[in-house]
């Protein structure tokens, strides 16, 4: 029993950690109907952040929350203007994008590459707080309950800007039909601009916990992260932020499960959900069955 | 152009040196073509198009090592495995768009993690890979790979100028009235992309014959996707001639600056990426047929 209390809790918190891995694509592709397919990558260069703030400047790498925050910012506006709008009035956005920001993800990995190496940077688990954290007599270390924490964070304060704000409304109606939420005088582009950097900004934040549930962060992690976002979202159900979260618990908790009990095919576990999932029910286990597969 | 290109490559080797450069360039022609036969005709775009290269690797050395088959033959076994994975994944062509790329990717994972599992060492060798060293023949596996390119382009012009092709692009253009003029569109889907399989099956048993010692990532790398990906885009997808072109540039291009470095050959086909998709997204043959000059 022992075995299946750490797995379940460890299932808990690392599928919240991957809810906010994986929402942050939700949201750009629930208002640009587009798949950033450098999602992963972003996700690294938020870990590189952190490593960089606590290797050189000594600072918590709680900060690179901050600087994920600055960098979507900086990175996001320019980027969005760069090639979504080109992208939006070409015949094919969905397909064309997918391949735009895949060849955006492998620009980031060649400069991560040469910027950092390839070897795999880590960060004492410690600077996260020294201590571990119990429950159901299973202990984890701290910062996998800071990860998680930051995770449950993150994702209300998306809530309250979707559920609270009329730029959130804007938003909503954005994500619910484009062209009428057009007609009725939201400024579509301003809320696109907005959703990008958001997701942009979320990915990075997940990224600083990177190296503590991931053990180190490397350039060669992007594709895989891109994926395994894809398949929680998935679960989830594509385009609607909040399913997520569902999808980043099944994932944790099956993910933990499978290394608890067949860890030598735990690895399957993202790759198999997702196919399983897209077959059975492409509109996610949330969806309505609203898109013609 | 098949005689061309057929002659091209059976007298490079007597003026250039570098034989397995020129194999490998021919491998990348195969793949370019074969998912161009995929996505360029049906819209369909193969993240995990090396799954098919890495089943036909496989399935064509475990043929020679379990059921001692002489290599053509297994070859041949090879693309059968290939097609044979094309079957069961083929519910996936229910999905659409980026869909259908993620999941395909997935899938090319999932093979490449059951081979790579410890857990199977003694039936795939597991993370050690495999070793056919026994049926090694560079000159016959250059041939073989020469023939499996012409097929692939073979087909490629069949898809261009057949009845059968013209089927297939409207049904691209516009499914629902491709299937009102008669078109089966779901036979058609799955013919494409049992062949397109089976050519990567077959490229994979021909590139294992010749590299006869291999890693399971050697041939189920995402690199190789992405190569195929690339140098079909550049080229121009829907052509016969643009794989083509785009494979041996590129790859050409790979040669020279990316073998030491290779992340800067990365960092350049990823901005060519970018900027084809927001500039020439029919590739760099577009440019001819702009000034009015028809490519095959």
């Amino acid at each position: 029993m022992q075995l299946l209390e750490y797995a379940l809790v460890g299932g808990v918190l690392y599928g919240l950690f991957f809810s906010l891995v994986g929402i942050g694509l939700n949201v750009v592709f629930g208002v640009l109907r587009m798949i950033n397919l450098a999602h992963g990558q972003f996700i690294v260069l938020g870990g590189f952040g952190a490593w960089l703030l606590y290797q050189d400047l000594h600072l918590n790498p709680i900060f690179g929350v901050v600087l994920a925050v600055l960098g979507a910012v900086a990175v996001g506006i320019p980027l969005y203007w760069a090639v979504v709008p080109r992208l939006q009035q070409s015949r094919d956005p969905e397909m064309l994008s997918f391949i735009l920001f895949f060849g955006l993800a492998q620009m980031i990995d060649a400069g991560a590459l040469l910027a950092f190496g390839a070897s795999e940077r880590s960060i004492p688990n410690g600077t996260l707080g020294a201590g571990s954290l119990g429950i159901l007599g299973q202990a984890f270390p701290d910062s996998w309950w800071v990860a998680a924490t930051v995770s449950v964070l993150a994702i209300l304060g998306l809530y309250l800007f979707l559920s609270r704000t009329r730029l959130g409304y804007a938003t909503r109606a954005v994500m619910a039909n484009r062209a009428e939420a057009l007609a009725s005088g939201i400024d579509v582009d301003q809320v696109s601009v907005l959703a990008f950097v958001i997701g942009l900004a979320l990915a990075g934040i997940a990224g600083v916990f990177v190296p503590f549930l991931l053990g180190s962060v490397s350039p060669s992690l992007g594709d895989a992260l891109t994926t395994t976002s894809f398949a929680v979202i998935i679960i989830g159900s594509l385009g609607r932020p909040l399913g997520t979260v569902v999808g980043g618990l099944v994932f944790g908790l099956g993910t933990m499960l499978m290394e608890t009990y067949f860890s030598s095919w735990s690895s399957l576990v993202p790759y198999a959900l997702l196919v399983i999932i897209v077959l059975v029910r492409p509109a996610g286990l949330l969806g309505r069955a609203v898109r013609e597969a | 152009m098949l005689v061309v290109l057929g002659l091209a490559f059976l007298a490079l080797p007597h003026v250039y040196a570098n034989q397995s450069l020129l194999f490998t360039m021919m491998t990348f022609i195969a793949l370019a073509q074969g998912l161009n036969l995929l996505y360029g005709f049906t819209g369909y775009l193969p993240f995990g198009y090396v799954g098919f290269f890495g089943a036909g690797a496989y399935g064509m050395s475990l043929l020679v090592l379990h059921a001692g088959m002489p290599a053509l033959l297994a070859v041949l076994g090879g693309g059968i495995a290939a097609a044979a994975v094309a079957v069961i994944l083929g519910p996936l062509l229910r999905l659409s768009g980026a869909y259908f790329s993620i999941a395909n990717l997935a899938t090319s994972q999932i093979l490449y993690l059951v081979v790579a599992n410890p857990a199977l060492s003694p039936v795939t060798g597991g993370p050690y890979g495999l070793k056919i060293e026994r049926v090694f023949a560079p000159e016959a596996a250059y041939l073989t790979m020469l023939a499996i390119m012409l097929i692939a382009s073979a087909i490629a012009i069949f898809f261009r100028v057949s009845r059968f092709g013209l089927g297939l692009r409207a049904m691209t253009e516009d499914r629902v009235s491709a299937e009102m003029a008669g078109i089966d569109i779901v036979r058609a889907r799955l013919i494409v992309w049992l062949v397109s399989a089976a050519i990567a099956g077959l490229a994979g048993s021909a590139y294992a014959w010749s590299i006869s010692v291999y890693y399971p990532q050697a041939v189920f790398g995402l690199q190789i996707s992405v190569f195929a990906i690339v140098f079909a885009l550049f080229g121009g997808v829907g052509t016969v001639i643009g794989p083509i072109v785009g494979a041996a540039a590129l790859y050409a291009l790979y040669n020279a600056i990316g073998i030491t470095v290779p992340q800067y050959f990365e960092l350049i086909y990823g901005f060519l990426i970018v900027v084809l998709v927001l500039f020439l997204p029919d590739g760099v043959l577009s440019l001819l047929e702009r000034r009015g000059i028809r490519v095959l």
